[in-house]
């Protein structure tokens, strides 16, 4: 699935024209990112969580040739499913 | 924010979107990436990042009040992937 079916189906779904169905799904991805970008986590109930988060600098090592180097502080970005989700898709499987 | 602040905040970008339309927006857009999970399917969007979901083969774990071992299920799990945009995004301005 590319963001093309997602629009397909907001297109589907309200009387919108493709281009008004393409606008605003790419203002729904630009909005999230926004917020995200600013260090603000979005919740969105019955999907997951997106949560910005602040990792310590660390020593880690180069897999190649075992060297140890310092992984420097960052922010990162983490996904954590809904109850929901995690549910529908075990439930799909062992049904 | 929460679903409901982003589909406020989508009415406010867009003076010719409505708050109902919004709503049905992120609710079709979320469903829609549920139900291809469901399905199996890969989805990935250009710029933000990829879900796909991941099997996780059945283990002993524990109940962590009594210790006892207990069998976990093979289980399947969603999986996200930020996209390289966003996680410089979200990383540059710390």
């Amino acid at each position: 699935m590319t963001k093309a079916d997602i629009i397909e189906a907001v297109y589907e779904q309200i009387g919108f024209s493709k281009k008004e169905a393409a606008d605003v799904v790419e203002l729904v991805f630009e909005t999230m990112k926004d917020t995200l970008s600013e260090g603000e986590k979005i919740k969105i109930s019955g999907f997951g969580n997106f949560v910005v988060r602040d990792k310590k600098a660390r020593v880690g090592r180069n897999p190649q040739t075992g060297d140890p180097l310092t992984i420097e502080a960052r922010r990162v970005l983490t996904f954590k499913p809904s109850q929901v989700l995690k549910d529908a898709l075990n439930e799909a499987s062992d049904g | 924010m929460t679903k409901s602040e982003l589909v406020a905040a989508l009415a406010t970008a867009d003076s010719t979107l409505t708050r109902r339309h919004a709503e049905i927006v992120v609710n079709t857009i979320f469903a829609v990436m549920a139900e291809a999970l469901v399905e199996g399917d890969r989805i990935e969007i250009r710029g933000f990042g990829s879900f796909q979901v991941r099997t996780h083969s059945p283990r002993m774990g524990r109940n962590p009040k009594t210790g006892e071992p207990v069998p976990i299920g093979s289980r399947r799990v969603p999986f996200f992937r930020v996209g390289k945009e966003l996680r410089e995004r979200v990383d540059g301005e710390v």
